[in-house]
């Protein structure tokens, strides 16, 4: 792999190299091979607490098992950052509360055969949301103009800066903004619902979720 | 006199004149519903009961058996139609299940699961409606009230009878109020009653929060389905 960076933004502005396209040590053919064989997953966390990927490895020795049939590409567990090709699952975890929630989210959707929505956040904004009763306008001058811990002599300055991702003006479920297959609910939904419905998903079965696996909270 | 009735093609023989979701419960068949409690007149608010007879859509709560009746409930568009029902009712009020102290008693939730509810496809609202904390015992949670008129009926001053609760407003600007006065007047039993019926987590009664830990709540030891083919009341 080369460096080159060429196609990444305007031409006169900086230039911007992302991490998967730094120098990397191949992987062995034969596991390359072996990984490529399997089901490909990936997981992401939008405006989240990271709490679903973290249920989802709470359902330990099953998590063996599972990686047996699934191969997890970009992820918080691989530490991969963009998606390397076409994805037969993706999970996602949290709202849209800013432009780059909405990029990676159409990232995800253009790439993943099957799209879920885990937890609160992804289904409808969960904690983030309650900032949709009262305004994006309120939330960040009580953060940052009228707080009580910012020191007194420091200027009243919301952050703001090209890197900074704009937040949207509400926090939204994820399928109002992009097609989603199937939504586990829970905050955060329990390993063995979320194992169940990937396995389910990955024998073929379909999408269930039987009262005694439903859970809102 | 005893009839017969046809649900889901099972021939049933009952009294007339019962209550169809009534009827439905002693046969094994459960039929969710929001507003109505066996026993108590028939509110018809909720339409969550929603199945056909004889080929029209109707609330099971408000019509009652009669000889030849042919009802679906486990028919997927009426089954459909009550799903949609109750996924309007949490985009339309403010149903956040993690912080909520009625979670795991709250029977909003419990038919959510009952219908396989994941997520509700309707854009939601965040309705804001100011609490209420006026009464000496009673927290008025508004955003949460799906307007079901339990507490509106079944709430009454003992002295009086006068109703304690009441729905102002129409369309998107009703909202559920409470006289506080009269409310005062009620009993810590009467209190708790009237938290008990309220089906979502709006009527709270103060100094009561999460006193059941997980797993050990009301629905969680016994779900809703099983307590209404029991023919539990509350």
């Amino acid at each position: 792999m080369t460096l080159d960076a060429t196609d990444n933004g305007p031409k006169d502005g900086p230039v911007e190299i992302f991490s998967h396209e730094l120098p990397a040590k191949q992987l062995d053919p034969e596991l390359r091979k072996a990984r490529d064989a399997k089901v490909q997953i990936a997981t992401i966390s939008l405006c989240g607490c990271w709490g679903c990927n973290l249920s989802l490895l709470d359902t330990d020795e099953a998590l063996v098992d599972l990686l047996s049939k699934v191969h997890i590409t970009r992820s918080s567990f691989t530490d991969i950052k963009r998606i390397p090709g076409r994805i037969a699952v993706g999970l996602i975890e949290g709202g849209v509360a800013n432009d780059e929630n909405i990029e990676t989210l159409e990232h995800f959707r253009e790439h993943c055969d099957i799209l879920i929505a885990t937890g609160a956040c992804a289904i409808w904004g969960g904690v983030p949301a309650t900032r949709n009763l009262h305004g994006l306008e309120p939330c960040l001058r009580e953060a940052y103009v009228d707080s009580p811990t910012r020191p007194a002599q420091s200027p009243p300055v919301v952050p703001h800066h090209p890197d900074i991702p704009k937040l949207t003006n509400k926090v939204y479920p994820v399928h109002e903004v992009v097609k989603i297959d199937v939504s586990i609910p829970g905050c955060p939904p329990d390993g063995r619902t979320m194992f169940k419905v990937i396995d389910d998903l990955l024998s073929g079965r379909g999408f269930s979720m039987p009262a005694d696996y439903n859970r809102f909270d | 006199m005893s009839i017969t009735i046809t649900i889901d093609g099972r021939k049933i023989e009952t009294e007339e004149g019962c209550a169809l979701i009534d009827v439905a419960a002693d046969n094994g068949i459960y039929i969710p519903s929001l507003c109505y409690t066996r026993g108590k007149p028939c509110l018809g608010t909720c339409r969550v009961c929603s199945t056909r007879v004889n080929g029209n859509v109707v609330a099971s709560c408000t019509v009652t058996a009669q000889d030849g009746m042919m009802v679906e409930v486990d028919e997927p568009e009426v089954a459909e139609m009550r799903k949609l029902l109750v996924e309007a009712l949490f985009s339309e009020g403010h149903h956040n299940c993690p912080s909520c102290e009625k979670s795991g008693r709250c029977e909003l939730q419990a038919v959510a699961y009952e219908v396989e509810m994941t997520a509700s496809p309707f854009p939601y609202r965040f309705p804001k409606r100011e609490r209420n904390v006026e009464a000496d015992h009673i927290f008025l949670e508004r955003d949460r009230c799906i307007f079901c008129q339990r507490c509106v009926e079944q709430v009454r001053d003992e002295e009086t009878g006068q109703a304690i609760f009441a729905i102002h407003g129409r369309g998107t600007t009703a909202q559920i109020e409470i006289d506080v006065e009269l409310a005062n007047k009620l009993s810590l039993e009467q209190v708790h009653e009237a938290a008990a019926l309220c089906p979502v987590g709006c009527i709270l009664e103060k100094g009561v929060g999460f006193d059941d830990p997980m797993g050990k709540r009301k629905f969680d030891v016994k779900s809703l389905r099983k307590r209404v083919l029991e023919g539990e009341t509350s």
